[in-house]
């Protein structure tokens, strides 16, 4: 099976201290894979250094078997990995598809034009994009009065633009309500399914994560100490420990309480 | 041997003075995070204040005393300038309480005129200590040991507040995380007014200090400015050591490059912080900072989209009136007209880089001057007809951007600002002082346009078509891709990077445009004034370009434009007064707290208010 | 004594809390239990000012909270401490002690370095120390220490047993326990059940800002549903 995305022996340290400690996973084509573990584990850590916001201490990334480590986001991009963010970003001072223009244009290499408005360029691409997420009703309102669901959606909208083999999303359903929860994740998946692209995804609410994720990773201190199918993490006697709310743990005081 | 202790000590007895102010420059800044322009002015308040006071007070102790209570006064009236302009403006963005500072500085010039006069004042020397002593045979003046026996007692006292008292413990705190020391019962507001005044009157210390050396004058203030610039950016912004090692280091470097290398002084300067710089980005003790998102200044912008036909068309006609001027009004009105033209393309380029960049530079004036400066350099020494000397201006100019650019884009927010600043005045004191090239203050005179355009109408008409089309240029330049790359990596640097954008690239490339387009103002400029003088170089042309930018509205795309022809046909109306600093400064500061949109946001706001329009800007 | 009235909160543009209302009575410790995200540190933030709520009131002593700054909620007499700890790194362990200090209060006996270093040994031997030189239950500890030197009523504890050692997690339910005797309230707000059961007398349940149990631990335990919704799988 050809990986699209290979992480081998991936660490990070801030000033001695391991952030992220020797992790290693492939993510195959059109999978879901979805990375869990408790706050401060070091999952966006390890976003910002599959994406180059960070470099790495220690480790290598592949993508489609060529290494990626230590280039800087827009080439990570321009090799075709898109990337959602926890806490949205997107250009408040330009309208929903001049966003996703803006997208478009450094696809198609036309940053430095100072001929052409730039309004025009790529319109009915946006709008397609804008239409799969949903958002085509919305395309003139300004970024900034958007709600906060609407960003996500916008935001996805945006990492589609160059057509990437790999979306990156990290909490992407954070700050939304549970029913858009479904939605977007719902939304990614089918565009999974039909691009026969890849999704990892960092993620708090288990609700999306079991019912959405074919693979689920759970990183607890830095470490990657479960990697396997839904069914496999869920009843992982370790994972419920760190994570999944010391369900042993309770019944174990509870008993100690009893006797 | 003799000469070179002599000198050290020059430079040592020099440095009090500006440690003291410096270091109250970088106490303010580390916990309120406001960079305060108007320290410069307390310095000279300082100044006159001690003076007045030494003609009072008699005698040694009176001497002394009068430098403590100008200390005291001039902390008062720091506490007076945080409490009405800064406290309404602390959660307003940086960019907001820089203009409010400037205005103090306007307000406190005309105060000082008003009070002592434009004459310079020599300072008393001080009783007891105004004769010599020979050391290895070279005369010191027995002042100047006194301040360097006093600047470790200085020293040491505000390092024994800083870190030994409760109040130290707070300032040190806040400095670090504001919040948190507001959430275990600090009151911040105290805090902040407090700080201030422990600033303002370390400012005022320093100017009646050195009072006996270098008396009072009305310019002092912008004088002392880029010199604590450079000690508080080389030390380190907020660390007391970092300013007292920066502020002799300077002081020492400056006496010896007068003895050695007399033309070169001021140069000395900025060459030292660029060579720091260049190794520690934020200074010898300084800390990284790290930068939020904080691309916008203020609220987010609203959506631009192309001029519709109507406002063409009303563009057309106005270009169409002002082509009628000379005909109908008298020649006075076609020299202001091409001023306005020519102080519009200067801000209309600034404004480019400020208000679609959300790159705040300080030091814009280098371009504007930059340029005139290169066309008079090639009409004096090559004789190089108007045209090719017209043309390599805002080349020139694009030049000078390119490496400043690149030095300043290494750093963001105030750092980015400060550098810009010191840079320009860098170029400033280049210009001023290589007086067999640039003519140094006496500028350089007779650069007249071609024959063709010696007429004031017809130089207003070329005027016209290359001001006017160069501010037309730039905003087409905001609609088209590279326009929307550059608002793109200001709104949110972290999604451009993660969608291609070459964020670094597309500001440097932004800010070199803005450096040609100022370049080309400052080209129409030297060929209508036929002279050019290092005043159009200086930090208050900057400041000029800065806060028309503000007053016209930071968020719109016609502020800049506005903004310039407001005010410079109401300095053309106010500089009549006599004290038109003091008017101009209060109503910067009135802006800043009333109208932070500016007039051309004011005006959207209002008319948006009552038609509730879309949320699209045409 | 604390008293959450139908708080609305938003970080951004994200709504976090949704009607969110619970009490904590005097001289009670009651636990604020949820997952990640749930909107636990934005109550806590909420109730100390730091987020300003959007509708709902937050009272402390029958007196209404919402539009004081921080400084004034402390000054009544509620201690936060953060859960990023925020503890001043270039600052000694003393001077993060002098930075919380705030006059005793009637009634209480308040709080000194002597007595808190008996409650924290560790303290005391690295009382020179700066902060960034202390080991994270350390500066756990410090910024406990810290928050006390204010002489609060009522302790805002933001998972204090997030990232540190079990040993240490140990030592801290000993110190709330400890802190409870002394006639401390406490909230707390924690992922780690075990932990919370331990030390609080009553749990608070969030889910996306809405609260979805309110009782004993005993009522929890009868009520396995709730649990397995809400804080397990």
């Amino acid at each position: 099976m050809s990986a699209v995305l290979e992480v081998r022996g991936l660490t990070k340290s801030f000033g001695g201290v391991l952030a992220v400690s020797n992790v290693s996973f492939s993510v195959a084509k059109a999978e879901m894979l979805a990375l869990i573990g408790p706050n401060g584990a070091g999952k966006t850590t390890c976003f910002n250094m599959l994406m180059g916001q960070l470099p790495a201490t220690a480790g290598d990334v592949l993508l489609h078997g060529e290494v990626i480590t230590g280039m800087p986001p827009r080439k990570v991009w321009r090799r075709g990995i898109g990337r959602t963010f926890q806490i949205t970003a997107t250009y408040a001072s330009m309208t929903v598809v001049e966003n996703v223009q803006m997208a478009l244009l450094s696809h198609h290499k036309r940053l430095f034009d100072v001929r052409r408005f730039a309004h025009r360029a790529y319109y009915d691409e946006a709008m397609q994009l804008l239409e799969l997420v949903g958002m085509q009703t919305q395309s003139e309102r300004a970024c900034a009065v958007l709600a906060y669901g609407d960003l996500k959606r916008l935001e996805l909208a945006i990492a589609l633009a160059h057509d990437p083999q790999l979306l990156l999303m990290d909490e992407p359903t954070a700050g939304m309500a549970p029913k858009e929860r479904i939605g977007l994740m719902q939304l990614t998946a089918d565009i999974v399914e039909e691009r026969q692209i890849s999704a990892l995804f960092t993620e708090h609410d288990m609700d999306v994560v079991f019912s959405h994720a074919h693979r689920v990773m759970v990183l607890n201190r830095g470490e990657l100490i479960a990697n396997g199918s839904v069914e496999d993490v869920r009843s992982d006697a370790q994972v419920q420990e760190v994570y999944l709310g010391g369900g042993s743990l309770f019944n174990e005081v509870a008993e100690g309480d009893h006797a | 041997m003799g000469l070179f202790i002599a000198q050290l000590l020059t430079g040592l007895a020099n440095a009090a003075a500006l440690f003291l102010v410096a270091s109250g420059l970088s106490l303010i800044f580390g916990v309120t995070r406001i960079v305060n322009f108007a320290h410069g002015s307390f310095y000279m308040l300082g100044a006159f204040i001690g003076y007045s006071l030494m003609q009072v007070l008699p005698g040694a102790i009176g001497f002394w005393s009068s430098i403590l209570l100008a200390g005291l006064a001039v902390g008062a009236i720091g506490v007076i300038v945080e409490l009405l302009v800064l406290r309404p403006v602390y959660r307003a963005p940086e960019l907001f309480q820089l203009v409010a500072t400037f205005g103090v500085i306007l307000v406190i010039q005309d105060l000082a005129l008003m009070i002592w006069g434009a004459e310079d004042v020599l300072g008393p020397r001080a009783p007891g200590l105004k004769g010599i002593v020979r050391i290895m045979g070279e005369p010191v003046p027995q002042f100047d040991l006194a301040l360097i026996a006093i600047t470790p007692f200085v020293l040491f006292g505000l390092w024994y507040l800083i870190s030994r008292t409760r109040v130290g413990i707070l300032v040190r705190a806040a400095t670090q995380d504001r919040e948190m020391v507001g959430a275990l019962g600090v009151n911040q507001s105290w805090l902040f007014t407090g700080v201030f005044f422990l600033g303002a009157a370390l400012a005022g210390l320093g100017g009646a200090i050195q009072l006996p050396k270098g008396g009072a004058d009305l310019l002092m203030d912008f004088n002392i400015l880029a010199s604590i610039f450079v000690v508080v950016v080389i030390g380190g912004m907020g660390s007391l050591p970092g300013a007292y090692i920066a502020a002799v280091l300077i002081s020492v470097l400056n006496v010896f490059g007068v003895a050695y290398i007399p033309q070169s002084t001021l140069v000395l300067m900025f060459v030292v912080m660029a060579v720091v710089l260049t190794v520690r980005p934020y200074g010898l003790l300084g800390r990284e900072e790290v930068a939020g998102e904080h691309g916008q200044v203020g609220e987010p912008e609203k959506p631009i989209k192309p001029a519709g036909n109507l406002a063409r068309g009303l563009v057309a006609l106005l270009l169409v009136l002002l082509a009628c001027l000379p005909f109908v009004a008298e020649p006075f009105f076609t020299i202001l007209a091409t001023d306005v033209i020519v102080f519009c393309l200067f801000a209309a380029s600034l404004h480019f880089l400020l208000g679609l960049g959300g790159m705040v530079s300080f030091g814009h004036a280098a371009y504007f001057g930059g340029g005139a400066y290169v066309a008079a350099l090639l009409v004096n020494y090559a004789s190089a007809p108007m045209e090719l000397a017209f043309l390599m201006a805002p080349i020139g100019a694009g030049l000078l951007a390119v490496i400043i650019g690149w030095l300043c884009l290494r750093l963001s927010g105030v750092y980015f600002a400060m550098l810009t600043l010191a840079l320009a005045q860098l170029v400033w004191s280049l210009v001023f002082q290589w007086d067999e090239f640039t003519g140094g203050d006496d500028g350089l005179v007779d650069i007249w346009p071609a024959e063709y355009l010696s007429d004031t109408t017809a130089y207003f008409y070329f005027t016209m078509v290359v001001g006017i089309g160069g501010i037309l240029l730039l905003r087409h330049m905001a609609h088209t891709p590279f326009g929307y790359a550059l608002r793109a990596s200001r709104d949110s640097a972290r999604q451009a990077e993660a969608t291609g954008i070459h964020t670094k690239r597309i500001q440097w490339v932004a800010f070199t445009i803005a450096g040609v387009f100022a370049g080309l103002a400052g080209a129409l400029f030297v060929f209508s004034k036929g002279s050019v003088f290092p005043v159009e170089l200086e930090i208050a042309k900057s400041f000029d370009g800065l806060i028309v930018v503000f007053l016209g509205g930071v968020k719109t795309l016609s502020g800049g434009v506005v903004g310039a022809a407001s005010l410079t046909v109401l300095q053309d109306f106010i500089t009549r007064f006599e004290y038109w600093r003091l008017a101009l400064g209060l109503v910067i500061i009135a802006v800043v707290i009333v109208a932070p949109r500016g007039i051309v946001g004011s005006i959207r706001a209002i008319a948006e208010q009552r038609f509730s329009r879309g949320e699209v800007e045409r | 004594m604390l008293e959450v009235n139908a708080i609305n909160s938003h970080y951004g543009k994200a709504h976090i809390l949704n009607d969110l209302s619970f009490r904590v009575e005097a001289g009670e410790v009651v636990s604020l239990l949820g997952r990640n995200g749930a909107g636990k540190t934005t109550t806590v933030k909420s109730i100390m000012q730091l987020v300003k709520p959007t509708s709902g009131d937050v009272l402390f002593e029958n007196q209404r909270l919402n539009r004081m700054s921080p400084h004034q909620v402390a000054k009544l007499g509620i201690g936060y401490v953060p859960e990023e700890r925020r503890i001043f790194t270039d600052l000694t362990i003393l001077e993060n002690l002098e930075v919380g200090r705030q006059p005793a209060r009637d009634g209480m006996a308040a709080w000194n370095k002597e007595r808190l270093f008996e409650i924290f040994p560790n303290l005391e031997e690295r009382k020179h120390n700066r902060g960034k030189a202390l080991s994270g239950g350390e500066q756990q500890m410090l910024t406990i220490a810290r928050t006390l030197m204010g002489n609060p009523r009522l302790l805002l504890l933001d998972e204090p047993s997030e990232g540190i050692a079990p040993v240490i997690v140990e030592d801290m339910a000993k110190t709330i326990l400890t802190l409870k005797k002394e006639g401390l309230s406490v909230l707390l707000s924690e992922q780690n059940l075990h932990f919370a059961r331990i030390v609080s007398d009553r749990a608070v349940i969030i889910e996306s800002g809405e609260k979805k149990f309110d009782g004993t631990f005993e009522e929890l335990e009868s009520n396995p549903e709730i649990r397995d919704a809400y804080l397990s799988v």
